[in-house]
């Protein structure tokens, strides 16, 4: 069976001052519709790199990534990115950054829909009252809610959010990866996430990949989160199985990949 | 008013205590008002913070105030100094006073192209540089864009920008003379000049410096070269812009008079040096105040613009 997403021998390699830079190596990966993969690594070992030959970003030096069979080439709205460091664009009301997005993927539809399709995925993050402030005006959590409902408006095939929470004190962290949560029981996307966060990885995703240390990183293990949804974090603390696979993530990360810092 | 609340709050903690022994040794009076409350009710305290307050707001007034009326009240002095044991000839500041009621109570005659008030030369000299601004930003604007949006432009202007951005845009004022082969232009022309080089300069540096995720985002939403220059490089790019067409037109400003001395004909600064001929140094005086109040003008105007456009300070 083929998969939706399909990253097949995938190597990159960059072209740096001080010669070539080998970051992957020979990467494959295959995601299913609607799964929510969580990719954790020590920093610098190749996730960003991973996730932006994804987004089209950036161009695998070997290797092939499939989305629905086709052949990813360049970047584009069916890969919807949230960037760690929410990238909104400051001139622009919340609204207006969401509405970018819309009247692009919607370029077809009347304006009133368009409309509504902004303020609905305001809604979604729980964000429309600040529909016409300005990304200034708003706290760190609440850009990156945005930066959410942007992505998620485009109605991508494949979400991606590198490190979304990365930049969050733990309790704004807490209120987001709850919602992403309610989000995806409703959604029920195909999600990408980077993080460095093993609880973080446990409580959201379906399966945890694990990346090896770099230069050559690849794979090592990928974990299967089958603990039952929806989830909750205050039960979670005192389920047994949950701190085991918490567990054999802290080991592939603190172990069998030490990182000598 | 910000500021206060902080130190509000701040005075119950541990910070209060060297701040009234510093008031003690400066004036005693203080303390004692200071010292009572303080061993009857902790609430007491804030009367006297306010107190400081208030004296710290009439400092700053008083500061701001008084400090330069002192300054020009020294240049004043210096200036009848100067008139009554240097140089006589030189107007005191009280005849360089009644000359300047007489020339501003009508600055808008006109007997004939050799004579017209001061309004009207004024008039003309900000004329010439707007026209000459105003081309400067219809090319220079696009071509910094362009610089900053391809190696290849940058590659081939940046030589060129660097050898003519230190050369006095007076330098060109013959070469407009003898291509317009009239006054009018060639003043324009060397107020293109003039504006032109900071416009380009930094236009090109603000495309630079738009950050990689925005332009992720452009890429990731595919948006066209134009909706690319409209929705992302422009509006994040308006800012240096901005700031560039003021430096242009500060510089402008300094450079008109000196290129009006040169040209002739009409315009504050032909007028200074015309005035310089018939050595009536009063009206020398006058212009130079004029100038100096113009250029003040002109620049709270781009400065209220640049806090318009800078979306960092909305
Ligand atoms: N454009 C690039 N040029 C050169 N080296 C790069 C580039 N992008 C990433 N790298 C290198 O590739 C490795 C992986 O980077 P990245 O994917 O950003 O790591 P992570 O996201 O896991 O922290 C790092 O060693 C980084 O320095
Ligand atoms: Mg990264």
């Amino acid at each position: 069976m083929s998969a939706y997403l399909d990253l097949q021998n995938i190597d990159m390699t960059f072209a740096t001052a001080k010669g070539e830079f080998n970051a992957l190596k020979d990467v494959n990966l295959k995601v299913q519709k609607g799964e929510f993969l969580a990719l954790i690594g020590h920093s610098g070992c190749g996730k960003s790199t991973v996730l932006n030959i994804v987004a089209g970003l950036l161009d695998a030096s070997a290797g092939v990534a499939l989305l629905k069979d086709r052949e990813i080439r360049g970047p584009g709205p069916n890969r919807a990115v949230v960037f760690q460091n929410h990238s909104l664009l400051p001139w622009l009301t919340v609204s207006e950054n969401v509405k970018l997005a819309v009247d692009k993927v919607m370029a077809d539809k009347p304006k009133a829909e368009r409309r509504e399709w902004v303020m609905h995925n305001l809604r979604l993050v729980h964000m429309e009252a600040a529909a016409d402030k300005r990304p200034g005006e708003i706290s760190g959590g609440m850009k990156q809610r945005v930066g959410i409902a942007r992505a998620l408006a485009m109605q991508p095939d494949v979400l991606l959010m590198d490190e979304p929470f990365g930049a969050l004190d733990a309790l704004t962290r807490a209120h987001l990866q709850d919602s992403v949560m309610e989000i995806q029981a409703k959604l029920n996307n195909t999600v990408l996430m980077i993080t460095h966060d093993v609880d973080e990885a446990v409580l959201l995703s379906d399966r945890i990949v694990m990346m090896t240390n770099g230069p050559s990183a690849t794979i090592g293990e990928i974990l299967t989160v089958d603990l039952p949804r929806p989830r909750h974090r205050l039960k979670l603390a005192e389920d047994p199985h949950y701190h085991h696979l918490r567990g054999q993530v802290l080991e592939f990360l603190y172990q069998k990949q030490h990182k000598a810092a | 008013m910000h500021a206060h609340a902080i130190k509000l709050t701040v005075v119950p903690g541990g910070k209060s205590a060297p701040d009234t022994e510093e008031t003690t040794t400066m004036e005693p009076t203080i303390t004692q008002t200071a010292a009572a409350p303080a061993s009857t009710a902790p609430a007491r305290p804030i009367p006297l913070l306010q107190d400081r307050i208030r004296r710290e707001q009439v400092a700053t007034l008083l500061k701001t105030l008084l400090l330069p009326l002192l300054t020009f009240a020294v240049v004043i002095a210096a200036w009848s100094y100067i008139h009554i044991h240097v140089a006589p000839e030189f107007p005191a500041p009280s005849e360089t006073w009644e000359h300047a009621k007489d020339i501003l109570a009508d600055p808008f005659y006109d007997t004939g192209p050799n004579d017209m008030g001061i309004g009207w030369q004024l008039m003309y000299s900000l004329g010439r540089v707007a026209a000459g601004f105003g081309l400067a930003a219809l090319v220079g604007i696009p071509l910094g864009f362009a610089m900053g949006m391809s190696r290849g432009v940058q590659m081939a202007l940046s030589p060129l920008i660097q050898i003519l951005k230190p050369v006095s845009p007076l330098a060109w004022l013959p070469i407009g003379l003898l291509l317009f082969k009239a006054v009018d232009p060639s003043a324009i022309f060397v107020i293109f000049i003039t504006c032109i080089w900071p416009m380009v300069i930094n236009t090109a540096t603000g495309v630079k410096a738009i950050p990689q995720d925005y332009m992720n985002v452009a890429a990731v939403l595919k948006l066209g070269k134009v909706e690319l220059i409209r929705r992302i490089l422009f509006p994040a790019t308006l800012p240096y812009v901005v700031t560039g067409m003021r430096l242009s037109l500060g510089i402008a400003w300094m450079v008109i008079v000196a290129a009006e001395m040169l040209t002739g004909g009409i315009g504050i600064g032909f007028w200074l040096w015309d005035e310089w001929n018939n050595l009536n140094v009063s009206s020398i005086i006058l212009a130079i105040g004029i100038i100096g109040g113009v250029g003040i003008v002109l620049d709270l105007m781009m400065g209220w613009a640049q806090n318009r456009l800078d979306y960092s300070k909305r």
